[in-house]
Parts: structure tokens; sequence; C-alpha cells
């Protein structure tokens, strides 16, 4: 299945925007699918495996993201990641911010 | 922002002598407290602060770089600091390599997306791999402070 490739807008709800932690995450998590993963903002694009790249979006809550899957694995790689994005912070963020006030 | 609007250029430590991740993130921490960037009192809150991110995940991206970082009640501002191990040092990157470029960032609580716009700013620069080798041949802080400006044109 090589077909066109899957587009999915998602919107950052995390307060603290798509940071470093879940970036790592979604790299890590990209990467283990054979499929190529773009994420773009307004027109720039980058590469879904890569946190170099995606620290390119700087994308603050609100922002809306598309994710453009293309490859055999698709759309496993893309229910997966979008899950991911969607998944509200893990606890000990929550924790971590609070002890810091 | 430019990566220069935020690296304390009198904070920049050209050849660390620690040999492990809580000596780097001390002697980056140390250095910002010496250029005057909070007081000596927050010190050890913002080292643990930033050893406890560590703890969540390295923030070691791979090819030799990592992004120490955490939200600090202390700066009123983002402010950001840069260190070489010529060495190397293991840091629990994400492809298990020594870190030997790390860039320390410090921002205040409420200001999610300057942290952001700074990260977006490090990757700029870093992803150019002559400016990455370029930093880890430098060995004096003015050296570094030419690439910096240089890589802004």
């Amino acid at each position: 299945m090589n077909g066109a490739p899957l587009l999915q807008k998602v919107v950052i709800t995390n307060p603290q925007g798509f940071h470093m932690r879940p970036m790592a995450a979604f790299a890590q998590l990209a990467s283990r699918f054979k499929s190529s993963v773009k994420v773009s903002r307004e027109g720039q694009s980058v590469n879904g495996k890569s946190i170099l790249d995606l620290m390119l979006l700087a994308a603050t809550q609100g922002t809306e993201l598309t994710l453009e899957v293309a490859g055999p694995d698709a759309q496993d790689a893309l229910d997966a990641l979008v899950k991911l994005l969607k998944s509200p912070p893990p606890e000990e963020e929550v924790s971590e911010a609070s002890l810091e006030d | 922002m430019r990566m220069s609007d935020f690296v304390v250029r009198e904070a920049i430590v050209p050849e660390l002598p620690a040999t492990n991740k809580e000596g780097v993130i001390r002697a980056m921490v140390e250095s910002l407290r010496a250029a005057g960037q909070f007081r000596g009192a927050d010190v050890e809150d913002i080292i643990r602060a930033i050893l406890k991110r560590e703890f969540l995940g390295s923030t070691g991206i791979g090819r030799g770089v990592a992004i120490p970082h955490t939200k600090h009640n202390s700066v009123e501002r983002l402010i950001g600091t840069i260190a070489i191990s010529h060495k190397g040092i293991a840091f629990d990157s994400l492809d298990g390599e020594p870190v030997y470029v790390f860039v320390l960032l410090i921002s205040p609580q409420d200001r999610p997306g300057d942290h952001l716009r700074a990260l977006e700013n490090v990757s700029r620069s870093l992803r150019d791999d002559n400016f990455v080798r370029a930093l880890r041949g430098a060995t004096t802080r003015e050296e570094i402070i030419a690439l910096l400006d240089r890589a802004e044109h």
C-alpha cells in the first residue's frame, strides 16, 4: 500500500506547546514506522522523525499542524502519531510545573 | 529572536572541565550566575530543576548536541549559554553518542512561546554541520562569539 499520502490536521492543546519532550516522543515513535512522516505548519514542512526538524515548528498552544504520512504502514503511523499529539501532558509534567512555581 | 539575543556571552564555557551530566549542568549554571544573571542562592534550585527534567528524558538530541533546560522564576527573560566539551560527555543521548556541544536555556515560568522560539533558533544554527564542527573546534569564548555572530548574517 504505497498510495497517496495520508493527511491529518492536529491542533496543539498542551499549554506548553509542542515542546521538546513530546517532540522526542513523536520523533522516536515516527522512526519506528517505515513510512515517511512530514509535519507542516503554515507551509513549512519538516521531517517528523527528526527532533532538530520538529524544533523548527515552534508550535505554541492552539497551533494547527498537518501530518503527512506516506508508505506501507501509513495508516498505523498516522493513527499512533495523532493519538500521541492529542494525549494530555503526562502527570509528571503537571506536577513539575507546580513544583517550580 | 536570534541566538545572540539570549546567549549570555560572558557565560559561554569554551572548555568544560566536567566529566558527567551533573558536572556539565553545574558548570553552565555557575557560569550564568558568575555573569550576574541570578543570585547565588538560586543556583542549586536551578541545577536541581534541570537535572529533574533530564531524568524525565535526556535533552541529548543526537549529533553530539544537548539542550538542557528548565523554567525558573529567578529569570525575567529567557537566557542561555553554550558550553563545549572536546572530549565528549555521556549524556544518555537519544542516539547513545557522547555530547560535545551544550546549549542550556532558562526561561521564565509563563513564557512557553519564548522557549519554543529559542529552540527553533537553536535548531536553525545546529542543523548546520559546519557550524557544529566549528563550535566543537573552538577553544576560546571569543571564537565561539565570533561563530555565533557570523552564523546569523
